[in-house]
């Protein structure tokens, strides 16, 4: 199936409506999967002991806000250049669920970091960077509420996101830029990963489990906000008739 | 289940966070889902429906 056909919103929605079940038997397969290598198979760490078992959400939670953005921003250039009718719909629902994800990243992270740094948290430019990210969600789900026209609303939001898109490889080349408590990348570096494979292993299942979940429920929240507009026509239409 | 040593507490709040979290999210999609549906069948209900359905409709 062509990009073009899903231009068309009840196509869409067929598949959606077909694609969907499976996906959520994928992503309950997956996370049990990567719950029971994370919890039963994968060693303590040698320096960090359990406390080890926290970056097989955190680090997922982290590639996933940075990844809910990037989603955005491609959707923005949707909108603004190739005007495809599904990309601000994409947009906006990939916003609370990057949000929740980027979420999930700092508050992991906070508390991963007490243990092993003796902080909650550090003004450093990773932690920083991520918070900003946080922050720019919560911008662009506020700016599309604000806007009741979801044509404008869109146009609006996929400017900002691709703003706030420049944050993107900040964040990513904070650890190399600037001092840090944060590690340097070690999972995608030169080199290769610096991670033993028993550990690796059961974090790939669970990005990979994190990825398909994003999916699914991104897929569905479309799903929601294609059948929104319809609602929000349908009622327009009755008012102009009534009125 | 494993010993988690010293820092128990922050492992399974971190756990239990990301579950509370990811919870949330399933509910929004579910509730939303069932809130639209039923804001549309509720104007189907009413004979308020898009024109192509109508359309749809008059052919049958």
């Amino acid at each position: 199936m062509a990009l073009i056909d899903l231009a068309n919103p009840t196509r869409f929605l067929n598949l959606a409506n077909r694609g969907l079940p499976w996906l959520v038997g994928l992503t309950a397969l997956l996370l049990a999967a990567g719950l029971y290598l994370a919890w039963f198979v994968a060693p303590d760490d040698y320096q960090q002991g359990a406390t080890v078992k926290i970056m097989f959400i955190h680090v997922p939670a982290a590639w996933l806000a940075m990844f809910g953005w990037a989603l955005m921003s491609v959707a923005a250039l949707g909108t603004l250049v190739w005007r495809h009718p599904l990309a601000d719909v994409a947009g906006k629902c990939a916003a609370p669920i990057g949000a929740a994800f980027a979420f999930l990243c700092l508050a992991t992270g906070s508390l991963w970091g007490r243990p092993m740094w003796g902080t909650y948290w550090v003004w450093d430019a990773r932690l920083t960077s991520v918070l900003v990210l946080f922050l720019m969600y919560l911008g662009v789900m506020a700016l599309w509420r604000t806007v009741e026209d979801p044509a404008r609303a869109g146009r609006a939001a996929a400017i900002l996101t691709l703003v706030g898109a420049i944050n993107l490889p900040i964040i990513k080349f904070s650890v190399d830029w600037w001092n840090t408590l944060h590690q340097p990348a070690s999972v995608f570096r030169l080199g290769g990963p610096a991670i033993d494979r028993s550990i690796l292993l059961p974090l790939i299942v669970m990005a990979v489990a994190f990825t398909i979940l994003f999916l699914t429920l991104h897929l569905a929240a479309m799903r929601n906000e294609i059948l929104r507009r319809r609602v929000r026509t349908l009622r327009l239409m009755q008012a102009g008739a009534g009125g | 289940m494993m010993a988690l040593g010293p820092h128990a507490a922050f492992i399974v709040a971190a756990y239990l966070i990301t579950a509370i979290v990811l919870a949330g999210l399933i509910a929004w999609v579910v509730i939303d889902h069932r809130a639209q549906a039923r804001a549309l069948a509720d104007l189907d209900a009413r004979g308020v429906r898009r024109r192509s359905e109508t359309a749809q409709a008059k052919i049958a």
